[in-house]
């Protein structure tokens, strides 16, 4: 898991790992098994909307199918350029 | 457009616009156009001392070359060079430079202008403004991801700029 900018303070963390459980397949659903847990979660992902999210670095839709390993980013909309 | 004839780099350092762009002229180039982009000193009404640019690894240079490629998709034959900076910057100091040349101006014009409008809305960057009111993280902006629809609308049609 790794988190930026508004939600990586949120967070209080930039990167973790989890272990899903197995029904967990989709980036929507890892977002909600982890609000599920509580805090910090359930307080970040409240506090920076909108969030988007990347599965092994590209843009994914919320229901993605996830992998054993996957590297998934959750962030808020980007401002570069 | 094959992968040599598209550069893409993120780095901390600073760039220079003339270097890059005579980087990519090539024999066939009669139009080189670019964009450079700036911090601002102003935004809105929060006077900013420093903006600081957060990206994620990997996924940034991934992204920006994906976006190059596909403008060498709809313009064949373009070359086209991107450079983005992170991390501590000052007001008036460069963020990117998008480059593209190309036989003709029309190409030219629109590949960078294409490239600028999808870095905008899809390159994990992420500014934070600090200034004499504190820190806050800048807001994506709607107008950013209108122009996104736009170039998806005319991608129907011919492959140049919509009106």
């Amino acid at each position: 898991m790794l988190y930026f900018a508004r939600l990586r303070e949120a967070m209080g963390r930039g990167a973790e790992t989890v272990d899903a459980p197995a029904e967990v397949q989709s980036p929507g659903a890892l977002r909600d098994w982890l609000i599920a847990r509580g805090e910090p979660w359930a307080g970040a992902f409240a506090d920076a909307q909108p969030v988007r999210c990347a599965l092994d670095q590209a843009i994914a839709r919320d229901d993605a199918p996830l992998h054993e390993g996957a590297e998934v980013a959750f962030f808020p909309p980007v401002t570069g350029g | 457009m094959t992968a040599l004839e598209w550069q893409v780099r993120v780095q901390t350092g600073d760039f220079d616009p003339e270097a890059e762009a005579a980087a990519l002229r090539g024999a066939a180039a009669g139009a080189v156009v670019t964009f450079t982009g700036v911090v601002r000193e102003w935004s809105g009404d929060f006077d900013v001392a420093e903006i600081e640019l957060e990206h994620y690894p990997g996924m940034t240079e991934r992204v920006l070359g994906e976006i190059a490629a596909q403008a060498g998709e709809r313009w064949p034959g373009i070359r086209a060079g991107v450079v983005h900076r992170y991390g501590a910057l000052k007001p008036g100091e460069r963020i990117v430079w998008v480059g593209v040349a190309s036989a003709h101006r029309d190409a030219a014009f629109d590949a960078c202008r294409y490239i600028v409008d999808c870095l905008k809305t899809q390159a994990p960057f992420w500014k934070r403004e600090s200034g004499s009111r504190g820190a806050r993280w800048v807001a994506a902006r709607d107008s950013d991801e209108q122009a996104l629809e736009r170039w998806a609308a005319s991608a129907a049609g011919e492959g140049g700029r919509p009106a």
